[in-house]
């Protein structure tokens, strides 16, 4: 698995896509900290930005990378090596090249421009959202064999995460307006990475004053240690949980 | 007008030292109290170094009670330490502590009871329940003095300076910090509050009820629980005060409610959840004030009217106006919105299309709190750049027809 992993690894990182998303977070976060003199409406803005790139860019990097390596996939899995094992190497190959990727280009800046707690845990937001939506695109390139499906699919998702979502939060919000919801809106955020990343960081960035009765129950759920725990635990759900799937039905696929 | 009351009263407190005055002299170990009641009307007592504990010094006649490098006045957690019951009484340059805790009584540091032309300088209070209490007071100063304390709660703290039911009080140049209001203001009129820092109170920094006709200016409120609350009141003067870094999910840097014909100009609303929260309020008008870096800069609701919001710089707050109806019954007019993307053909100054300084989220998460999950969602950039081209929720006449291009020297 390891060797699997290095090859992978070393293949994305020789890619130019790859690259020039490291550039452009490193431009981004460095232009945005050089415009701002106030460095936490710097954060809040790289937060805003990076919460829509990094997912994009993973799960459509993801899916490409793995119909463009389908004939590679297809080679080794003629050799005697677990099926599990050689998709478990790819997906670590990618996320670690991603990874490298957001350090590169938002992590070094983060860490000489705003070493603060903010800082850090905008760093490990967007690091987690990476992971969800590549483990989300390697269930969706997994699912399906043709390539512009596969794509459309993992397009889609990002799209549902991104704007859908919050969408139908709102039309759920206006159509119970009589009813207290604010317990139901941080189980409703539990069901979206995004909306669970920009929550934490917005807490973080001591917005939460401003968001009156919301914020204060936020702040109170995501405050405390269960609530920190549960947090972590869905993130890691959602990181892991489609990758798993997407191995399950990986070893069966008739490829 | 604050120039003339201050020096009205400072007049007549020198006038009315009679020149044949006597002066007497308390030493360490020696009882205050006795000398008050040894004293004439009239007399000069000053007081030496070193810790008195007296248990209540009751000043009942016209003196001059001076302090000499600061001795301390303590009342030992258990009773008010000094109740002055006489008009033209100075009380300056004393370390009056510890003054009893009860919750039946509101035991302070210094109580002006029924008198008018008293005079409380230099002092400095601290660890007491209440600081300063004026009660049927008239006509005093209360200059200069630093008050602090640690109160835990709002229950156990009581206010820095109390006034309930004065007339004619000018407060100047104090320092408050600690307390459960810095300054309190209840049935006070015709008062000013001058130069005064309030700082880190518990609850507010300044809470005003039921107290027309005053003013203050040049006064600091920074980071008390909740801010200023201005409430029940009329022709409320409000001018260069700096209200800043109340933040908090119930702080505002200044609660306006149920305030008539009053005037906010030139002050400084920096880092406040809310800069000015307005309910059932008329006739205020709001000029040249700068709201930076707020939360909210005006939350008005929808129960104010005929107010008019004039020349104010609206800089890099997360919304500039917030309301909780759709019926405008005040006005916007030449103020600079930092988020005017408007132009000016004319080059007169002043934009050529209106501005709507009312976001859609804002009123979406004032008509249902829940919302503000979506806080700087995507989906919600794109639902407010859409009611910015055609605005179809927000209320058609909340808009600003002059905005300034360019933000106001203030």
């Amino acid at each position: 698995m390891k060797k699997i992993i290095k090859y992978s690894l070393l293949d994305i990182l020789r890619n130019r896509v790859i690259l020039a998303y490291t550039a452009l977070l490193a431009v981004v976060s460095i232009s945005l900290f050089m415009m701002e003199d106030n460095p936490a409406k710097a954060v809040m803005s790289l937060m805003n930005i990076s919460l829509l790139i990094v997912p994009l860019v993973s799960s459509i990097f993801c899916t490409i990378y793995l119909y463009n390596s389908a004939e590679f996939i297809e080679l080794l899995v003629a050799q005697p090596i677990r099926r599990s094992r050689l998709l478990w190497g790819v997906y670590l190959g990618m996320i670690t090249a991603l990874l490298i990727a957001l350090i590169m280009g938002i992590g070094l800046p983060l860490l000489i421009l705003q070493p603060t707690v903010s800082g850090l845990s905008l760093f490990l937001t967007s690091a987690a959202l990476t992971i969800v939506f590549s483990s989300l695109a390697t269930l969706s390139a997994v699912l399906t064999r043709d390539k512009a499906k596969g794509i459309g699919v993992s397009l889609l998702l990002w799209f549902y995460f991104t704007f859908i979502y919050d969408g139908i939060v709102l039309l759920v919000l206006f159509q119970m307006a009589d009813y207290p919801l604010e317990t139901t809106m941080i189980g409703m955020s539990m069901l979206n990475p995004i909306d669970l990343g920009r929550i934490g960081m917005l807490l973080q960035l001591d917005i939460s004053a401003m968001m009156g009765l919301t914020g204060a129950l936020f702040q109170d759920f995501f405050g405390n240690g269960f609530g920190a725990i549960l947090v972590i635990l869905v993130m890691i759900g959602w990181m892991t949980i489609p990758v798993l799937f997407a191995i399950r039905r990986f070893k069966n696929k008739d490829l | 007008m604050i120039r003339l009351l201050y020096i009205i009263i400072c007049a007549q407190l020198v006038v009315l030292l009679p020149a044949q005055a006597a002066e007497h002299l308390v030493k360490s170990g020696e009882s205050i109290q006795a000398a008050i009641n040894k004293a004439s009307k009239g007399d000069l007592i000053k007081v030496m170094p070193g810790t008195y504990r007296e248990r209540g010094i009751i000043i009942n006649k016209q003196l001059v009670l001076q302090g000499i490098g600061y001795p301390v006045l303590d009342g030992e957690k258990k009773y008010e330490v000094v109740t002055i019951t006489a008009d033209h009484v100075v009380v300056q340059g004393f370390e009056i502590i510890r003054s009893g805790y009860s919750s039946m009584d509101e035991l302070a540091a210094v109580r002006i009871k029924q008198a008018s032309y008293v005079g409380l300088r230099n002092n400095r209070l601290r660890e007491n329940f209440f600081g300063i209490y004026c009660q049927h007071a008239s006509f005093s100063l209360i200059a200069n003095n630093d008050i602090t304390s640690t109160g835990g709660s709002e229950l156990e703290a009581g206010n820095g300076i109390h006034a309930w039911k004065s007339d004619h009080l000018v407060i100047d140049g104090n320092f408050i910090s600690g307390h459960r209001d810095g300054i309190y203001f209840e049935f006070v009129t015709e008062s000013t509050i001058t130069n005064n820092k309030s700082h880190r109170n518990i609850r507010y920094g300044l809470h005003f009820m039921f107290s027309h006709q005053d003013i203050y200016t040049n006064n600091t409120f920074s980071e008390n629980g909740a801010g200023v609350a201005v409430m029940y009141s009329r022709q409320v003067t409000m001018i260069r005060n700096h209200f800043l870094d109340n933040w908090g999910s119930a702080a505002y840097g200044i609660l306006l409610k149920d305030i008539s014909d009053s005037y906010a100009a030139y002050n400084e609303f920096s880092r406040n959840t809310a800069a000015i929260y307005m309910e059932g309020s008329s006739r205020l008008t709001i000029f040249a004030n700068q709201f930076l870096q707020n939360g909210y800069g005006i939350r008005i609701q929808a129960s104010c009217d005929n107010n008019v919001i004039r020349k104010n710089n609206f800089i890099a707050n997360s919304f500039d106006i917030a309301t909780n109806g759709s019926l405008v019954l005040n006005s916007f007019n030449e103020n600079y919105w930092d988020k005017y993307e408007g132009y000016d053909l004319n080059r007169d100054g002043s934009g050529d299309v209106p501005y709507r300084p009312l976001s859609l989220f804002a009123l979406i998460v004032e008509r249902n709190n829940s919302a503000m999950m979506l806080f700087r969602s995507p989906m919600v950039g794109l639902l407010e750049k859409a009611e910015k081209i055609m605005p179809g929720i927000t209320p058609e006449k909340l808009k600003d027809d002059q905005p300034s291009m360019k933000p106001f020297p203030l």
